[in-house]
């Protein structure tokens, strides 16, 4: 799951933030992550996974590290299943 | 206070009533009287007053800025559910007859309109920070400015105290972060007291700005994690939602990246700003002292008239 994240996020032309020298827990806003970015990031995942985040998990926290975002997306995931 | 009359509808009919503000047929547009212009007058000077010793640098823009600008500021990727961009005939005599003849029958002839270069200012300080970036290096103790300007924003509603254009006077302070804070910080207690010499009830809290669809959601959320927004509140239209009158931001370093404001050793600027949002001050004075000015409570008068 964190792979298929971190290939989908290196590919997005509104990210630009190198995925690929980051580790699973480093924190993307200290890499650099905007708060503008992170919204698209938000977008495409749901694109790529068929979710949507629910309001209460549009936070900081849900997108501030490759291993947060992949918690998230199983928890709704595994909600929806 | 009468919390049953407490409503916007309300009070918008008896500042129409009171000859206060006019109608002009849209909502969010209105005509203000020379009591309500006054009262708006002397509050700015009282801003002014208290932000004298800072020795800000004044400039007043116009409420039309440049739409490059605007498009450059990022305020599209926020909030274009608020944008407005003036559009003008550009045709000639044959597209002229055209326009004339839709028109005539009702047909949506705004077609026949481009968009200029200008767009209408939707902060007062937007128009600031390509300006200070084309000055060159930014100063090591940072620069401040006062402005004021007409601001447009594309929320028709019958509040009076959500128009479409109002007046929004700002200090803004370009620095490093801990300047841009301490001026905040600066601002939140002496906004505070100004607003209680005035004997309105209000109460400053953590805030967001109204980003666009979901995203904003988290935009917003993004902001309150950070403390990035207060607002001072006061009980206009509403007891339980009191309306932001004032308002204290710090931008991190948002327009220091857009506009490039850095200084002399390449270091990246930071930025913050208090807005006044003028007409909702003069709304809150007269929902709660009441529409003759001159019988309002001698300690306010006192404040605003220096009497």
């Amino acid at each position: 799951m964190i792979d298929r994240i971190r290939t989908l996020l290196s590919g997005h032309p509104m990210i630009p933030l190198d995925f690929s020298a980051l580790s699973d827990d480093a924190n993307l806003y200290d890499a650099g992550l905007t708060s503008f970015a992170s919204v698209q990031m938000m977008l495409a995942l749901e694109e790529e996974f068929d979710v949507e985040f629910p309001e209460a998990m549009l936070t900081r926290r849900t997108f501030a590290s490759l291993a947060n975002i992949a918690e998230a997306v199983s928890q709704i995931t595994r909600k929806a299943a | 206070m009468d919390a049953k009359t407490f409503d916007a509808k309300t009070l918008l009919d008896s500042l129409f009533d009171n000859g206060i503000l006019f109608e002009t047929g849209v909502d969010g547009l209105y005509g203000r009287s020379g009591a309500f212009e006054e009262v708006i007058e002397r509050f700015e000077k009282l801003v002014t007053r208290l932000g004298a010793p800072d020795k800000a640098t004044r400039i007043h823009f116009p409420p039309g800025m440049s739409r490059a600008t605007l498009e450059k500021s990022g305020y599209m990727k926020s909030f274009p559910q608020l944008a407005g961009c003036v559009h003008s005939f550009m045709g000639g005599e044959r597209e002229h007859a055209s326009l004339l003849n839709m028109m005539a029958t009702g047909e949506d002839w705004t077609e026949l309109q481009k968009a200029t270069n200008v767009a209408l200012t939707p902060a007062a300080c937007y128009p600031l920070y390509p300006t200070v970036a084309a000055r060159g290096p930014v100063p090591a103790e940072g620069v401040l400015f006062e402005l004021s300007s007409y601001c447009f924003r594309h929320e028709p509603s019958q509040d009076p105290a959500r128009m479409q254009l109002f007046r929004m006077r700002e200090f803004v302070k370009i620095g490093t972060a801990e300047q841009v804070s301490a001026f905040r910080e600066s601002w939140l207690t002496r906004g505070k007291a100004m607003i209680e010499s005035l004997q309105l009830p209000c109460d400053v809290d953590l805030a967001n700005d109204p980003f666009f669809g979901r995203g904003g959601k988290m935009m917003a959320n993004n902001q309150r994690d950070q403390g990035l927004k207060f607002e001072l509140l006061i009980p206009v239209t509403s007891i339980e939602k009191p309306t932001a009158c004032l308002s204290f931001n710090y931008h991190q370093d948002h327009f220091g990246q857009t506009w490039g404001l850095k200084f002399a050793d390449g270091e990246l600027c930071h930025s913050a700003c208090v807005g006044f949002g003028l007409e909702r001050v003069a709304l809150a004075l007269f929902r709660h002292h009441g529409p003759d000015i001159e019988a309002w409570p001698a300690g306010v008068r006192a404040v605003l008239w220096g009497e």
